[in-house]
């Protein structure tokens, strides 16, 4: 089977890979691009844990094939820092205490950040909603919501980030 | 990496290009979101020679009014979209209802239209690893001999487990098809048989291109749905109702169910209670509709009894839920 070229946007940059039609978006990110920030979980999209974003939208990479996103602007846990700086989201996961064991944490920050890019001051259900793909095996919800709560208002007092 | 056989993905950009594609590469599976096909491929149920990508074909990502009023939406059109569109929601709000319940909003996104309508049965014994089902001597659905659920069955009982379709077949919805013998349009129930293992009655090379529906003329519609994780999970039973009221009366009714069996079912014996006064005697009857009429089967990890109970439950407070708001 031959590869063909990956065309895409990958954390703002371009990038053109050689792949194979069967290589999944998670990875593709992982094992091609390098980028392990993005974690597979339950691998048959129940857990959320791959979460990426793919045009702005949460999408779960260990169901998508990296040739789906040909074209497409695809955004991990990785884009969100800028250095050492960390992004509204990231602050407040670690401030209110969002990440316990840490490993559903990358898909739970993405999938917050496709819903505060649509919804800037969400409600309580609305995050529950943006959130249901994703679970956390510590089953620390409520800190998790907490979190998001917090991010939107860093966000609405100008924290740019 | 993991595990995934080999395979191409090929990308038309019109169906005609896609039914070329899939004659020249017969072995090919169609792809839409991806959602329920690529963990079956993952787990070996499915072996595709190629992937033929339908994302790309723009004709099939509209939802345009028909002449009569009605709508004729995309097979592409996702089930985000079908939660939003403001023409569905106004007109149609028992399939806006349930396009919202199918997974998590990171499904709905890519989960499209086609694929919910074409979505695989499914059963606990089928859904599971290769491992898993080597070591259990497969099934009947897939390379095995007998049915775990029903051993002295010929037929495999696996659930027709889609959200969309009972809501879809209330209002009368047909679908297009289009093959390599050209295009045809059928009524959504004549898209599916009770035979878990061969539920759709589509050739392996033709692509459900669209769905019509007529207008609605004054019927309120209504989605219910118990699952095991409200957040995520496929129906235990979906039960989609659209009615009629006429002062204290039922003016008409019309039922359909998912999840209960390997193929949706629009509730035969409804008719015979239209004009009937809305009291708890006709919602007994509404209820008793359901039993000769749906098989559940041990395809769940929740009895088959559970599900029957639940769905004539779900029944009486839907048709009450919409009798209450209906003019």
């Amino acid at each position: 089977m031959e590869k063909s070229i990956l065309r895409l946007t990958l954390n703002g940059r371009e990038r053109a890979d050689a792949v194979d039609g069967n290589v999944l978006l998670i990875d593709y990110i992982r094992e091609i691009a390098g980028l392990t920030g993005t974690k597979m979980g339950c691998d048959g999209g129940e857990c959320g844990a791959c979460t990426v974003l793919v045009d702005g939208e949460p999408r779960l990479a260990c169901i998508s094939l990296a040739a789906s996103a040909e074209g497409h602007d695809v955004e991990t846990i990785e884009s969100l820092a800028e250095g050492t700086r960390l992004s509204a989201l990231q602050k407040s996961f670690h401030q209110k205490l969002g990440s316990q064991c840490g490993f559903c944490t990358p898909g739970m920050i993405m999938a917050s950040e496709g819903l505060l890019r649509k919804n800037p001051d969400p409600s309580v259900e609305e995050i529950r909603t943006g959130l249901s793909g994703n679970i956390c095996r510590c089953t620390g919800y409520v800190k998790i919501i907490e979190s998001v709560q917090d991010a939107a208002e860093r966000k609405a007092e100008g924290d740019a980030a | 990496m993991e595990y995934m056989p080999p395979f191409e993905v090929l990308k038309p950009s019109t169906i005609d290009e896609a039914v070329a594609l899939h004659g020249q590469t017969p072995e090919a599976r169609f792809l839409a979101g991806g959602t329920d096909i690529i963990p079956n491929i993952r787990r070996g149920i499915v072996a595709p020679g190629a992937l033929i990508e339908l994302s790309g074909i723009a004709e099939m990502q509209e939802i345009t009014q028909t002449e009569d009023g009605g709508l004729n939406i995309g097979a592409g059109v996702t089930l985000a979209q079908l939660e939003t569109d403001p023409r569905i929601a106004a007109a149609y709000p028992a399939i806006a209802k349930a396009a919202s319940e199918v997974a998590a909003n990171s499904h709905r996104n890519v989960g499209t239209l086609g694929g919910n309508l074409c979505l695989d049965t499914r059963c606990v014994y089928y859904n599971q690893s290769e491992w898993w089902r080597s070591s259990n001597d497969y099934c009947l659905k897939h390379r095995g001999e007998i049915c775990h659920v029903a051993p002295k069955s010929k037929r495999c009982f696996a659930a027709f487990s889609g959200d969309v379709a009972p809501t879809l077949m209330i209002m009368d919805a047909t679908v297009d098809l289009a093959g390599p013998n050209g295009r045809r349009t059928i009524a959504l129930p004549d898209l599916y048989q009770a035979d878990g293992a061969a539920h759709l009655l589509i050739g392996k090379d033709e692509i459900l291109t669209a769905v019509t529906l007529p207008p609605n003329d004054g019927w309120a519609t209504g989605y219910a749905k118990v699952r095991v994780r409200v957040s995520i999970d496929f129906p235990l039973a979906g039960i989609a109702i659209a009615l009629k009221r006429d002062g204290e009366k039922l003016k008409a009714i019309k039922i359909a169910v998912t999840g209960l069996d390997s193929q949706p079912i629009t509730l035969a014996g409804a008719d015979a209670l239209a004009n009937h006064p809305f009291d708890d005697a006709l919602l007994q009857s509404l209820e008793g509709l359901l039993p000769k009429q749906i098989q559940p089967m041990t395809s769940t990890l929740t009895p088959p009894g559970y599900r029957r109970r639940v769905s004539g439950n779900l029944i009486k407070a839907l048709a009450k839920e919409l009798f209450a708001t209906a003019g």
